[in-house]
Protein backbone atom coordinates (compact mmCIF):
# COMPACT_ATOMS: atom_id res chain seq x y z
CA UNK A 1 0.00 0.00 0.00
CA UNK A 2 1.23 3.63 -0.84
CA UNK A 3 1.65 6.00 2.21
CA UNK A 4 -1.31 8.37 2.52
CA UNK A 5 -1.85 11.36 5.50
CA UNK A 6 -5.39 10.68 6.91
CA UNK A 7 -8.29 13.46 7.99
CA UNK A 8 -11.90 13.39 9.56
CA UNK A 9 -13.30 16.31 8.11
CA UNK A 10 -16.10 17.91 10.05
CA UNK A 11 -18.90 18.60 7.57
CA UNK A 12 -20.22 17.75 4.25
CA UNK A 13 -19.06 20.87 2.48
CA UNK A 14 -15.51 20.77 4.32
CA UNK A 15 -14.82 17.03 3.26
CA UNK A 16 -15.75 17.93 -0.57
CA UNK A 17 -13.64 21.01 -0.57
CA UNK A 18 -10.55 19.11 1.01
CA UNK A 19 -10.67 16.50 -1.43
CA UNK A 20 -10.91 18.91 -4.04
CA UNK A 21 -8.09 20.77 -3.19
CA UNK A 22 -5.53 18.13 -2.67
CA UNK A 23 -4.20 16.18 -5.59
CA UNK A 24 -4.21 12.44 -4.87
CA UNK A 25 -7.20 12.46 -2.29
CA UNK A 26 -9.98 10.18 -2.04
CA UNK A 27 -13.10 10.03 0.52
CA UNK A 28 -13.13 7.03 2.64
CA UNK A 29 -16.50 5.71 4.01
CA UNK A 30 -16.22 1.96 5.04
CA UNK A 31 -13.16 0.76 3.24
CA UNK A 32 -14.44 -2.43 2.62
CA UNK A 33 -14.30 -1.55 -1.54
CA UNK A 34 -11.23 1.10 -1.37
CA UNK A 35 -8.65 -0.27 1.01
CA UNK A 36 -9.24 -4.03 -0.60
CA UNK A 37 -7.60 -1.98 -4.02
CA UNK A 38 -5.45 0.48 -2.34
CA UNK A 39 -3.89 -2.95 -0.67
CA UNK A 40 -3.53 -4.23 -4.40
CA UNK A 41 -2.05 -0.58 -5.62
CA UNK A 42 -5.06 -0.41 -8.10
CA UNK A 43 -5.49 2.75 -5.71
CA UNK A 44 -3.20 4.95 -4.80
CA UNK A 45 -4.66 7.64 -3.20
CA UNK A 46 -1.97 10.09 -1.47
CA UNK A 47 -4.77 11.45 1.59
CA UNK A 48 -7.98 10.05 2.97
CA UNK A 49 -10.63 12.16 4.07
CA UNK A 50 -12.80 10.13 6.24
CA UNK A 51 -16.41 10.95 5.78
CA UNK A 52 -17.73 8.85 9.83
CA UNK A 53 -18.07 12.31 11.62
CA UNK A 54 -20.48 14.38 8.72
CA UNK A 55 -23.72 13.20 10.61
CA UNK A 56 -25.16 11.27 7.15
CA UNK A 57 -26.25 8.16 9.15
CA UNK A 58 -29.92 9.06 9.16
CA UNK A 59 -32.93 7.85 7.60
CA UNK A 60 -35.76 10.35 7.24
CA UNK A 61 -39.07 11.20 5.70
CA UNK A 62 -38.89 13.46 2.70
CA UNK A 63 -42.17 15.88 1.53
CA UNK A 64 -43.31 13.53 -0.86
CA UNK A 65 -43.75 10.58 1.25
CA UNK A 66 -40.26 8.76 -0.03
CA UNK A 67 -37.37 8.58 2.06
CA UNK A 68 -33.94 10.45 2.21
CA UNK A 69 -30.96 7.51 2.88
CA UNK A 70 -27.99 9.56 4.33
CA UNK A 71 -24.86 8.72 2.53
CA UNK A 72 -23.00 7.36 5.48
CA UNK A 73 -26.14 4.33 6.82
CA UNK A 74 -24.53 1.49 6.50
CA UNK A 75 -26.10 -1.58 4.22
CA UNK A 76 -27.02 -3.21 7.56
CA UNK A 77 -29.29 -0.68 8.76
CA UNK A 78 -30.39 0.09 5.34
CA UNK A 79 -31.73 -3.02 5.12
CA UNK A 80 -33.50 -3.49 8.18
CA UNK A 81 -35.08 -0.51 8.62
CA UNK A 82 -38.72 -0.92 9.24
CA UNK A 83 -40.30 1.26 6.55
CA UNK A 84 -37.53 0.08 3.93
CA UNK A 85 -38.39 -3.70 4.57
CA UNK A 86 -42.29 -2.65 4.23
CA UNK A 87 -42.20 0.12 1.48
CA UNK A 88 -38.88 -0.88 -0.31
CA UNK A 89 -38.84 -5.09 -0.10
CA UNK A 90 -36.54 -5.42 -3.49
CA UNK A 91 -34.43 -2.83 -1.94
CA UNK A 92 -33.83 -4.99 1.58
CA UNK A 93 -33.75 -8.19 -0.82
CA UNK A 94 -31.02 -6.67 -2.68
CA UNK A 95 -28.75 -5.78 -0.21
CA UNK A 96 -28.88 -8.73 1.86
CA UNK A 97 -28.17 -10.64 -1.27
CA UNK A 98 -24.45 -9.14 -1.53
CA UNK A 99 -21.18 -9.39 0.19
CA UNK A 100 -21.75 -10.80 4.05
CA UNK A 101 -23.16 -10.07 7.08
CA UNK A 102 -19.62 -8.60 8.74
CA UNK A 103 -19.10 -6.03 5.17
CA UNK A 104 -22.51 -5.03 5.12
CA UNK A 105 -22.25 -3.76 8.68
CA UNK A 106 -19.29 -1.75 7.27
CA UNK A 107 -20.57 -0.89 4.10
CA UNK A 108 -22.11 2.16 3.52
CA UNK A 109 -24.82 3.53 0.92
CA UNK A 110 -22.33 5.63 -0.83
CA UNK A 111 -19.44 3.84 -1.02
CA UNK A 112 -21.98 0.35 -2.55
CA UNK A 113 -23.10 2.48 -5.28
CA UNK A 114 -19.30 3.67 -5.94
CA UNK A 115 -17.65 -0.05 -5.31
CA UNK A 116 -15.55 -0.98 -8.02
CA UNK A 117 -15.85 -3.49 -11.41
CA UNK A 118 -14.76 -7.35 -10.42
CA UNK A 119 -13.02 -7.61 -13.37
CA UNK A 120 -10.10 -9.76 -12.86
CA UNK A 121 -8.11 -8.05 -15.17
CA UNK A 122 -8.79 -5.08 -13.67
CA UNK A 123 -7.61 -6.95 -10.18
CA UNK A 124 -4.22 -7.94 -11.89
CA UNK A 125 -1.85 -5.09 -12.02
CA UNK A 126 0.11 -7.55 -14.55
CA UNK A 127 -2.77 -6.80 -17.01
CA UNK A 128 -3.81 -4.76 -19.36
CA UNK A 129 -6.77 -2.64 -18.66
CA UNK A 130 -7.92 0.27 -20.01
CA UNK A 131 -10.56 1.42 -16.58
CA UNK A 132 -7.56 0.81 -14.65
CA UNK A 133 -4.50 2.67 -17.18
CA UNK A 134 -6.29 4.48 -19.72
CA UNK A 135 -4.90 3.53 -23.11
CA UNK A 136 -3.22 0.03 -21.75
CA UNK A 137 -5.74 -2.20 -23.93
CA UNK A 138 -8.36 -4.68 -22.57
CA UNK A 139 -7.21 -8.15 -21.29
CA UNK A 140 -10.94 -8.98 -21.05
CA UNK A 141 -11.12 -9.21 -24.46
CA UNK A 142 -10.19 -12.41 -25.83
CA UNK A 143 -9.78 -13.69 -22.01
CA UNK A 144 -11.54 -15.13 -19.38
CA UNK A 145 -14.97 -13.33 -19.80
CA UNK A 146 -17.68 -15.35 -18.07
CA UNK A 147 -18.41 -13.02 -15.20
CA UNK A 148 -18.35 -9.88 -17.50
CA UNK A 149 -20.63 -7.87 -19.44
CA UNK A 150 -23.11 -8.86 -22.39
CA UNK A 151 -24.60 -5.43 -23.02
CA UNK A 152 -23.61 -1.55 -22.72
CA UNK A 153 -20.29 -2.37 -23.15
CA UNK A 154 -17.31 -1.22 -25.71
CA UNK A 155 -14.44 -2.16 -27.70
CA UNK A 156 -12.33 -0.81 -24.96
CA UNK A 157 -13.91 -2.41 -21.57
CA UNK A 158 -16.95 -5.15 -20.94
CA UNK A 159 -16.93 -5.03 -17.49
CA UNK A 160 -19.89 -5.19 -15.37
CA UNK A 161 -20.97 -3.12 -12.35
CA UNK A 162 -20.77 -5.43 -9.43
CA UNK A 163 -23.11 -4.52 -6.86
CA UNK A 164 -26.59 -5.52 -5.59
CA UNK A 165 -28.50 -2.42 -4.28
CA UNK A 166 -27.70 -0.34 -6.79
CA UNK A 167 -29.85 -2.51 -8.42
CA UNK A 168 -32.42 -2.12 -6.49
CA UNK A 169 -31.91 1.75 -6.69
CA UNK A 170 -32.05 1.80 -9.83
CA UNK A 171 -35.10 -0.06 -10.32
CA UNK A 172 -36.90 2.24 -7.78
CA UNK A 173 -35.76 5.32 -9.93
CA UNK A 174 -33.85 6.90 -6.44
CA UNK A 175 -31.66 9.90 -6.89
CA UNK A 176 -28.48 10.64 -5.61
CA UNK A 177 -27.69 14.03 -3.70
CA UNK A 178 -24.54 15.49 -3.70
CA UNK A 179 -22.77 18.75 -2.65
CA UNK A 180 -19.60 20.04 -4.28
CA UNK A 181 -16.50 21.63 -3.08
CA UNK A 182 -17.99 25.28 -3.89
CA UNK A 183 -21.05 24.00 -0.99
CA UNK A 184 -23.53 23.52 -4.19
CA UNK A 185 -26.30 20.60 -3.94
CA UNK A 186 -27.12 18.60 -7.27
CA UNK A 187 -29.86 15.83 -7.09
CA UNK A 188 -28.41 13.13 -9.92
CA UNK A 189 -30.92 10.13 -10.93
CA UNK A 190 -29.61 7.49 -10.82
CA UNK A 191 -30.37 6.00 -14.65
CA UNK A 192 -27.49 9.26 -15.44
CA UNK A 193 -25.00 8.38 -12.36
CA UNK A 194 -23.08 5.17 -13.84
CA UNK A 195 -21.48 5.77 -17.02
CA UNK A 196 -20.83 3.37 -20.15
CA UNK A 197 -17.79 2.76 -21.09
CA UNK A 198 -17.31 4.28 -24.92
CA UNK A 199 -13.90 4.87 -25.15
CA UNK A 200 -13.51 6.30 -21.39
CA UNK A 201 -14.33 3.09 -19.27
CA UNK A 202 -12.47 4.88 -16.49
CA UNK A 203 -15.08 7.45 -16.12
CA UNK A 204 -17.33 5.34 -14.32
CA UNK A 205 -19.88 7.89 -12.85
CA UNK A 206 -21.47 11.16 -13.26
CA UNK A 207 -19.44 12.42 -9.99
CA UNK A 208 -16.96 15.83 -10.12
CA UNK A 209 -14.05 15.60 -8.84
CA UNK A 210 -14.47 16.63 -4.55
CA UNK A 211 -18.10 15.74 -5.35
CA UNK A 212 -19.49 13.93 -2.38
CA UNK A 213 -22.63 12.34 -2.06
CA UNK A 214 -24.99 13.19 0.95
CA UNK A 215 -27.92 10.92 0.32
CA UNK A 216 -29.97 9.21 -2.00
CA UNK A 217 -33.82 9.55 -1.45
CA UNK A 218 -36.11 7.35 -2.17
CA UNK A 219 -39.67 8.10 -4.41
CA UNK A 220 -43.11 7.74 -2.33
CA UNK A 221 -43.82 3.72 -1.83
CA UNK A 222 -45.14 2.14 -5.50
CA UNK A 223 -46.81 -0.65 -4.42
CA UNK A 224 -47.07 -3.84 -5.82
CA UNK A 225 -44.78 -7.36 -5.36
CA UNK A 226 -41.22 -6.97 -4.72
CA UNK A 227 -38.56 -9.38 -5.53
CA UNK A 228 -34.74 -9.87 -5.79
CA UNK A 229 -33.50 -12.99 -7.51
CA UNK A 230 -29.84 -13.40 -7.73
CA UNK A 231 -28.20 -16.10 -9.73
CA UNK A 232 -24.79 -17.14 -8.52
CA UNK A 233 -21.63 -19.39 -8.39
CA UNK A 234 -22.46 -20.14 -4.89
CA UNK A 235 -25.12 -19.64 -2.77
CA UNK A 236 -24.31 -16.96 -0.73
CA UNK A 237 -21.19 -14.16 -0.49
CA UNK A 238 -20.42 -14.46 -4.41
CA UNK A 239 -20.90 -11.83 -7.18
CA UNK A 240 -24.20 -12.26 -8.87
CA UNK A 241 -23.87 -13.70 -12.64
CA UNK A 242 -27.35 -12.20 -13.21
CA UNK A 243 -29.79 -10.42 -10.86
CA UNK A 244 -33.30 -9.77 -11.48
CA UNK A 245 -34.71 -6.97 -9.27
CA UNK A 246 -38.60 -6.61 -9.97
CA UNK A 247 -41.82 -4.85 -8.73
CA UNK A 248 -44.75 -6.69 -10.37
CA UNK A 249 -48.30 -4.80 -9.56
CA UNK A 250 -51.81 -6.97 -9.28
CA UNK A 251 -53.17 -6.26 -12.68
CA UNK A 252 -49.31 -7.90 -14.08
CA UNK A 253 -47.62 -4.15 -15.05
CA UNK A 254 -44.74 -3.20 -13.50
CA UNK A 255 -40.91 -2.71 -13.59
CA UNK A 256 -37.67 -5.03 -14.03
CA UNK A 257 -33.70 -3.97 -13.76
CA UNK A 258 -30.85 -6.42 -13.78
CA UNK A 259 -28.16 -6.66 -12.22
CA UNK A 260 -24.73 -8.30 -13.59
CA UNK A 261 -24.92 -8.45 -16.82
CA UNK A 262 -23.67 -4.19 -17.79
CA UNK A 263 -21.97 -1.39 -16.60
CA UNK A 264 -24.54 -0.68 -14.74
CA UNK A 265 -28.19 -1.37 -13.34
CA UNK A 266 -30.31 -2.37 -16.80
CA UNK A 267 -33.34 -1.42 -17.25
CA UNK A 268 -35.14 -0.42 -20.32
CA UNK A 269 -38.55 1.24 -20.59
CA UNK A 270 -39.68 -0.54 -23.41
CA UNK A 271 -38.84 -3.79 -21.17
CA UNK A 272 -40.80 -2.82 -18.80
CA UNK A 273 -44.07 -2.02 -20.96
CA UNK A 274 -43.69 -5.38 -22.35
CA UNK A 275 -44.14 -7.40 -18.86
CA UNK A 276 -47.57 -8.41 -18.87
CA UNK A 277 -46.81 -10.02 -21.95
CA UNK A 278 -44.01 -12.39 -20.11
CA UNK A 279 -40.50 -12.75 -19.71
CA UNK A 280 -39.74 -13.87 -23.87
CA UNK A 281 -41.66 -10.18 -24.65
CA UNK A 282 -39.71 -8.75 -22.15
CA UNK A 283 -36.35 -9.61 -23.12
CA UNK A 284 -36.27 -8.57 -26.76
CA UNK A 285 -36.03 -5.35 -25.99
CA UNK A 286 -34.16 -5.43 -22.63
CA UNK A 287 -31.62 -7.69 -24.42
CA UNK A 288 -31.44 -5.82 -27.91
CA UNK A 289 -27.97 -5.04 -28.89
CA UNK A 290 -26.68 -6.99 -26.36
CA UNK A 291 -22.66 -8.44 -27.59
CA UNK A 292 -22.03 -11.48 -25.37
CA UNK A 293 -18.22 -13.20 -25.21
CA UNK A 294 -18.06 -16.63 -26.07
CA UNK A 295 -17.55 -17.04 -22.12
CA UNK A 296 -20.57 -15.36 -21.23
CA UNK A 297 -23.38 -16.21 -23.77
CA UNK A 298 -25.05 -18.12 -21.32
CA UNK A 299 -26.29 -15.18 -19.83
CA UNK A 300 -29.05 -14.55 -22.03
CA UNK A 301 -30.75 -17.36 -21.77
CA UNK A 302 -30.19 -16.81 -17.95
CA UNK A 303 -31.93 -13.61 -17.97
CA UNK A 304 -34.69 -14.60 -19.68
CA UNK A 305 -35.33 -18.04 -17.40
CA UNK A 306 -34.36 -15.91 -14.12
CA UNK A 307 -37.00 -13.83 -15.15
CA UNK A 308 -39.60 -16.13 -16.06
CA UNK A 309 -38.88 -17.70 -12.74
CA UNK A 310 -39.41 -14.26 -11.11
CA UNK A 311 -42.88 -13.31 -12.94
CA UNK A 312 -44.20 -16.88 -11.96
CA UNK A 313 -43.04 -16.53 -8.70
CA UNK A 314 -44.86 -13.01 -8.33
CA UNK A 315 -48.04 -14.56 -9.72
CA UNK A 316 -47.95 -17.24 -7.29
CA UNK B 1 -13.89 -13.78 -5.43
CA UNK B 2 -9.98 -15.45 -6.36
CA UNK B 3 -9.43 -18.56 -6.50
CA UNK B 4 -6.19 -19.18 -4.67
CA UNK B 5 -5.29 -22.35 -6.72
CA UNK B 6 -2.51 -22.86 -4.11
CA UNK B 7 -0.82 -26.35 -4.43
CA UNK B 8 -0.97 -29.10 -0.90
CA UNK B 9 0.93 -26.52 2.22
CA UNK B 10 1.51 -28.83 4.42
CA UNK B 11 0.23 -27.20 8.07
CA UNK B 12 3.90 -27.03 9.38
CA UNK B 13 4.21 -24.41 6.00
CA UNK B 14 1.57 -22.41 7.26
CA UNK B 15 2.77 -21.96 10.18
CA UNK B 16 6.45 -21.30 8.98
CA UNK B 17 4.72 -18.62 6.53
CA UNK B 18 2.69 -17.29 9.19
CA UNK B 19 5.56 -16.59 11.50
CA UNK B 20 7.65 -14.93 8.52
CA UNK B 21 4.55 -12.69 8.15
CA UNK B 22 4.71 -11.57 11.97
CA UNK B 23 8.61 -11.08 11.74
CA UNK B 24 8.64 -8.95 8.06
CA UNK B 25 5.96 -6.52 9.58
CA UNK B 26 8.07 -6.00 12.83
CA UNK B 27 10.75 -4.65 10.39
CA UNK B 28 9.28 -1.58 8.84
CA UNK B 29 12.01 -1.55 5.91
CA UNK B 30 10.14 -3.01 3.50
CA UNK B 31 8.09 -0.28 3.46
CA UNK B 32 10.39 2.82 4.05
CA UNK B 33 12.05 1.48 1.10
CA UNK B 34 9.04 1.40 -1.01
CA UNK B 35 8.49 5.21 0.05
CA UNK B 36 11.51 6.45 -1.40
CA UNK B 37 10.54 5.16 -4.48
CA UNK B 38 7.30 6.43 -4.82
CA UNK B 39 8.73 9.57 -3.24
CA UNK B 40 6.06 9.40 -0.64
CA UNK B 41 7.04 9.24 3.29
CA UNK B 42 4.71 6.94 5.46
CA UNK B 43 2.78 8.99 7.84
CA UNK B 44 2.35 8.26 11.57
CA UNK B 45 -0.91 9.33 13.52
CA UNK B 46 -2.50 8.46 16.83
CA UNK B 47 -5.35 7.11 17.54
CA UNK B 48 -6.98 5.74 21.41
CA UNK B 49 -9.54 2.84 21.67
CA UNK B 50 -11.02 0.78 23.89
CA UNK B 51 -9.69 -3.26 23.35
CA UNK B 52 -11.78 -5.98 25.54
CA UNK B 53 -12.44 -2.97 27.85
CA UNK B 54 -8.71 -1.53 27.91
CA UNK B 55 -7.90 1.41 26.88
CA UNK B 56 -5.15 1.46 24.17
CA UNK B 57 -2.97 4.22 22.50
CA UNK B 58 -0.92 3.96 19.86
CA UNK B 59 0.96 5.58 17.19
CA UNK B 60 0.75 4.07 13.72
CA UNK B 61 1.61 4.30 9.89
CA UNK B 62 -1.97 5.29 8.78
CA UNK B 63 -1.56 2.33 6.67
CA UNK B 64 -2.30 -0.33 9.43
CA UNK B 65 -5.21 -2.37 9.50
CA UNK B 66 -7.70 -2.71 12.24
CA UNK B 67 -6.06 -6.33 12.20
CA UNK B 68 -2.46 -5.71 12.16
CA UNK B 69 -3.14 -3.37 14.97
CA UNK B 70 -5.04 -5.60 17.35
CA UNK B 71 -2.07 -8.39 16.03
CA UNK B 72 1.24 -6.67 15.68
CA UNK B 73 1.27 -4.00 18.00
CA UNK B 74 -1.17 -5.11 20.86
CA UNK B 75 -0.45 -8.73 20.56
CA UNK B 76 -3.79 -9.78 20.27
CA UNK B 77 -3.29 -12.98 18.11
CA UNK B 78 -6.28 -14.55 18.38
CA UNK B 79 -8.08 -12.74 15.35
CA UNK B 80 -6.14 -14.20 11.78
CA UNK B 81 -5.30 -13.13 8.72
CA UNK B 82 -6.81 -15.34 5.93
CA UNK B 83 -6.71 -13.47 2.79
CA UNK B 84 -6.49 -9.94 4.14
CA UNK B 85 -9.27 -8.85 1.53
CA UNK B 86 -12.70 -9.63 3.14
CA UNK B 87 -13.34 -12.72 1.68
CA UNK B 88 -12.60 -15.43 4.34
CA UNK B 89 -13.64 -13.80 8.14
CA UNK B 90 -10.90 -15.07 9.93
CA UNK B 91 -10.53 -11.50 10.99
CA UNK B 92 -13.82 -10.86 12.19
CA UNK B 93 -13.74 -8.76 15.15
CA UNK B 94 -16.49 -6.64 17.39
CA UNK B 95 -16.75 -3.15 16.57
CA UNK B 96 -19.25 -1.44 19.02
CA UNK B 97 -21.14 -4.88 19.10
CA UNK B 98 -21.44 -5.42 15.22
CA UNK B 99 -19.08 -7.69 13.52
CA UNK B 100 -16.76 -5.99 11.12
CA UNK B 101 -13.83 -7.68 8.82
CA UNK B 102 -10.75 -5.79 10.82
CA UNK B 103 -8.67 -6.62 7.80
CA UNK B 104 -11.21 -4.23 5.75
CA UNK B 105 -10.73 -1.04 8.37
CA UNK B 106 -7.67 1.26 8.96
CA UNK B 107 -6.62 1.38 12.83
CA UNK B 108 -6.76 5.29 12.97
CA UNK B 109 -10.59 5.22 11.63
CA UNK B 110 -11.41 3.75 15.31
CA UNK B 111 -10.70 6.50 17.28
CA UNK B 112 -12.98 5.75 20.70
CA UNK B 113 -14.28 2.53 19.39
CA UNK B 114 -14.80 -0.10 21.45
CA UNK B 115 -13.46 -3.63 19.88
CA UNK B 116 -14.20 -6.88 21.39
CA UNK B 117 -11.75 -9.62 20.28
CA UNK B 118 -11.97 -13.49 20.63
CA UNK B 119 -9.43 -13.02 23.71
CA UNK B 120 -12.46 -10.16 24.94
CA UNK B 121 -14.96 -12.52 24.68
CA UNK B 122 -13.92 -15.44 27.58
CA UNK B 123 -11.01 -16.12 28.88
CA UNK B 124 -9.74 -19.87 29.08
CA UNK B 125 -10.65 -20.14 32.71
CA UNK B 126 -14.11 -18.17 32.21
CA UNK B 127 -15.37 -19.04 28.47
CA UNK B 128 -18.17 -17.94 26.56
CA UNK B 129 -21.03 -20.04 25.93
CA UNK B 130 -20.01 -19.68 22.14
CA UNK B 131 -16.72 -20.45 22.92
CA UNK B 132 -17.96 -23.54 25.21
CA UNK B 133 -20.25 -24.64 22.68
CA UNK B 134 -17.37 -25.26 20.16
CA UNK B 135 -15.09 -26.79 22.10
CA UNK B 136 -18.39 -29.09 23.26
CA UNK B 137 -19.58 -29.75 19.53
CA UNK B 138 -15.70 -30.17 17.90
CA UNK B 139 -16.89 -26.86 16.17
CA UNK B 140 -13.16 -26.79 14.46
CA UNK B 141 -10.67 -28.80 13.21
CA UNK B 142 -7.44 -26.53 12.91
CA UNK B 143 -8.87 -23.72 14.68
CA UNK B 144 -7.48 -21.09 12.18
CA UNK B 145 -10.89 -19.70 11.38
CA UNK B 146 -12.24 -20.35 14.83
CA UNK B 147 -11.75 -17.01 16.41
CA UNK B 148 -13.76 -15.28 13.83
CA UNK B 149 -15.90 -17.78 13.58
CA UNK B 150 -16.58 -17.91 17.08
CA UNK B 151 -16.93 -14.11 16.98
CA UNK B 152 -19.34 -13.89 13.78
CA UNK B 153 -21.65 -16.79 15.69
CA UNK B 154 -22.12 -14.58 18.77
CA UNK B 155 -23.01 -11.33 16.31
CA UNK B 156 -25.55 -13.90 14.17
CA UNK B 157 -27.23 -14.54 16.93
CA UNK B 158 -27.70 -11.11 18.30
CA UNK B 159 -28.26 -9.83 14.36
CA UNK B 160 -31.53 -12.44 13.95
CA UNK B 161 -32.85 -11.30 17.28
CA UNK B 162 -32.36 -7.26 16.84
CA UNK B 163 -34.97 -7.81 13.85
CA UNK B 164 -31.58 -7.87 10.70
CA UNK B 165 -33.28 -9.91 7.72
CA UNK B 166 -30.83 -11.78 5.84
CA UNK B 167 -31.66 -13.56 2.05
CA UNK B 168 -33.37 -16.39 3.38
CA UNK B 169 -35.57 -14.09 5.61
CA UNK B 170 -39.18 -15.31 4.46
CA UNK B 171 -41.68 -12.45 5.03
CA UNK B 172 -39.49 -9.38 5.48
CA UNK B 173 -42.21 -7.65 7.97
CA UNK B 174 -42.50 -10.98 10.56
CA UNK B 175 -40.04 -11.73 13.29
CA UNK B 176 -37.50 -13.76 12.25
CA UNK B 177 -37.24 -17.33 13.56
CA UNK B 178 -33.44 -18.27 14.85
CA UNK B 179 -33.21 -21.19 12.18
CA UNK B 180 -30.44 -23.43 10.81
CA UNK B 181 -30.98 -21.83 7.27
CA UNK B 182 -30.87 -18.31 9.17
CA UNK B 183 -27.76 -19.38 10.66
CA UNK B 184 -25.88 -20.96 7.54
CA UNK B 185 -26.69 -17.82 5.45
CA UNK B 186 -25.45 -15.26 7.87
CA UNK B 187 -22.38 -17.44 8.77
CA UNK B 188 -21.45 -17.61 4.91
CA UNK B 189 -18.98 -14.55 5.50
CA UNK B 190 -16.95 -17.27 7.76
CA UNK B 191 -14.70 -19.44 5.37
CA UNK B 192 -14.07 -22.96 6.80
CA UNK B 193 -11.48 -24.63 5.04
CA UNK B 194 -11.64 -27.63 7.02
CA UNK B 195 -15.18 -27.98 6.51
CA UNK B 196 -16.41 -28.34 10.34
CA UNK B 197 -19.46 -26.04 9.20
CA UNK B 198 -22.26 -28.67 10.90
CA UNK B 199 -20.38 -28.71 13.64
CA UNK B 200 -20.28 -24.64 14.11
CA UNK B 201 -23.91 -25.16 13.33
CA UNK B 202 -24.59 -27.96 16.16
CA UNK B 203 -22.55 -25.18 18.45
CA UNK B 204 -24.66 -22.23 17.49
CA UNK B 205 -28.52 -24.24 17.76
CA UNK B 206 -27.45 -25.36 21.51
CA UNK B 207 -26.17 -21.25 22.29
CA UNK B 208 -29.35 -19.88 20.29
CA UNK B 209 -31.63 -22.27 22.16
CA UNK B 210 -30.29 -22.36 25.77
CA UNK B 211 -30.10 -18.42 25.69
CA UNK B 212 -33.63 -18.15 23.96
C1 LIG C 1 -15.42 -10.27 -0.46
C2 LIG C 1 -16.41 -9.23 -0.88
C3 LIG C 1 -17.62 -9.62 -1.44
C4 LIG C 1 -18.55 -8.67 -1.83
N1 LIG C 1 -19.72 -9.08 -2.40
C5 LIG C 1 -20.62 -8.16 -2.80
C6 LIG C 1 -21.84 -8.54 -3.42
O1 LIG C 1 -22.14 -9.73 -3.57
N2 LIG C 1 -22.70 -7.57 -3.81
C7 LIG C 1 -22.40 -6.25 -3.63
O2 LIG C 1 -23.23 -5.41 -4.01
N3 LIG C 1 -21.26 -5.85 -3.08
C8 LIG C 1 -20.36 -6.77 -2.66
N4 LIG C 1 -19.19 -6.36 -2.10
C9 LIG C 1 -18.84 -4.94 -2.16
C10 LIG C 1 -19.30 -4.13 -0.99
O3 LIG C 1 -20.70 -4.00 -1.08
C11 LIG C 1 -18.60 -2.78 -1.10
O4 LIG C 1 -17.23 -2.97 -0.77
C12 LIG C 1 -19.17 -1.73 -0.19
O5 LIG C 1 -20.52 -1.51 -0.47
C13 LIG C 1 -18.41 -0.42 -0.34
O6 LIG C 1 -18.87 0.51 0.62
P1 LIG C 1 -17.85 1.26 1.60
O7 LIG C 1 -18.62 2.22 2.41
O8 LIG C 1 -17.02 0.29 2.34
O9 LIG C 1 -16.98 2.03 0.52
P2 LIG C 1 -15.47 2.58 0.54
O10 LIG C 1 -14.55 1.46 0.27
O11 LIG C 1 -15.23 3.40 1.77
O12 LIG C 1 -15.53 3.56 -0.68
C14 LIG C 1 -15.77 3.14 -2.02
C15 LIG C 1 -15.62 4.33 -2.93
O13 LIG C 1 -16.64 5.29 -2.67
C16 LIG C 1 -16.09 6.58 -2.42
N5 LIG C 1 -16.99 7.22 -1.45
C17 LIG C 1 -17.39 6.71 -0.26
N6 LIG C 1 -18.31 7.53 0.31
C18 LIG C 1 -18.50 8.56 -0.55
C19 LIG C 1 -19.35 9.72 -0.55
N7 LIG C 1 -20.18 9.98 0.47
N8 LIG C 1 -19.31 10.55 -1.61
C20 LIG C 1 -18.47 10.29 -2.65
N9 LIG C 1 -17.64 9.24 -2.70
C21 LIG C 1 -17.67 8.37 -1.67
C22 LIG C 1 -14.69 6.30 -1.93
O14 LIG C 1 -13.83 7.39 -2.21
C23 LIG C 1 -14.31 5.08 -2.75
O15 LIG C 1 -13.85 5.46 -4.02
C24 LIG C 1 -18.26 -7.29 -1.67
C25 LIG C 1 -17.05 -6.90 -1.09
C26 LIG C 1 -16.12 -7.84 -0.70
C27 LIG C 1 -14.83 -7.39 -0.10
S1 LIG D 1 -13.10 -5.35 -19.18
FE1 LIG D 1 -12.70 -3.26 -18.47
S2 LIG D 1 -12.02 -3.59 -16.37
FE2 LIG D 1 -11.77 -5.58 -17.42
S3 LIG D 1 -9.67 -5.58 -18.29
FE3 LIG D 1 -11.04 -4.76 -19.86
S4 LIG D 1 -10.84 -2.54 -19.54
FE4 LIG D 1 -10.16 -3.49 -17.65
S1 LIG E 1 -8.50 -11.80 6.68
FE1 LIG E 1 -10.15 -10.42 6.76
S2 LIG E 1 -11.68 -11.45 5.63
FE2 LIG E 1 -9.96 -12.73 5.32
S1 LIG F 1 -11.11 -25.24 11.54
FE1 LIG F 1 -9.55 -25.22 10.01
S2 LIG F 1 -10.22 -23.58 8.74
FE2 LIG F 1 -11.88 -23.83 10.04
Amino acid sequence: MKPFTYERASSPAAAAAAVARTPGAKFIAGGTNLLDLMKLEIETPTHLIDVQELKLDKIEPTQDGGLRVGAFVSNTALASDARVRRDYGVLSRAIVAGASGQLRNKATTAGNLLQRTRCPYFYDTNQACNKRKPGSGCAALGGYSRQLGIIGTSDACIATYPGDMAVAMRLLDAQIETINPTGQSRTIPIADFHKLPGTTPHVENALQRGELITAVTLPKPLGGTHTYRKVRDRASYAYALVSVAAIVQPDGSGRVAIGGIAPRPWRVDAADAQLRNGSKAVVAPLLAGARPTEDNAFKVPLVERTLAAVLAETRA
Amino acid sequence: MKDSGSPEISRRGILAGGAAAVAATHVPLADAQTATRSGLKPTLAKVEMTVNGKREAMELDTRTTLLDALREHLHLIGTKKGCDHGQCGACTVMVDGKRINSCLSLAVMHQGDKITTIEGLGTPDKLHPMQAAFIKHDGYQCGYCTPGQICSAVAVIEEIRAGVPSHVTGDLNAKTPISNAEMRERMSGNICRCGAYSNILEAMTEVAETRA
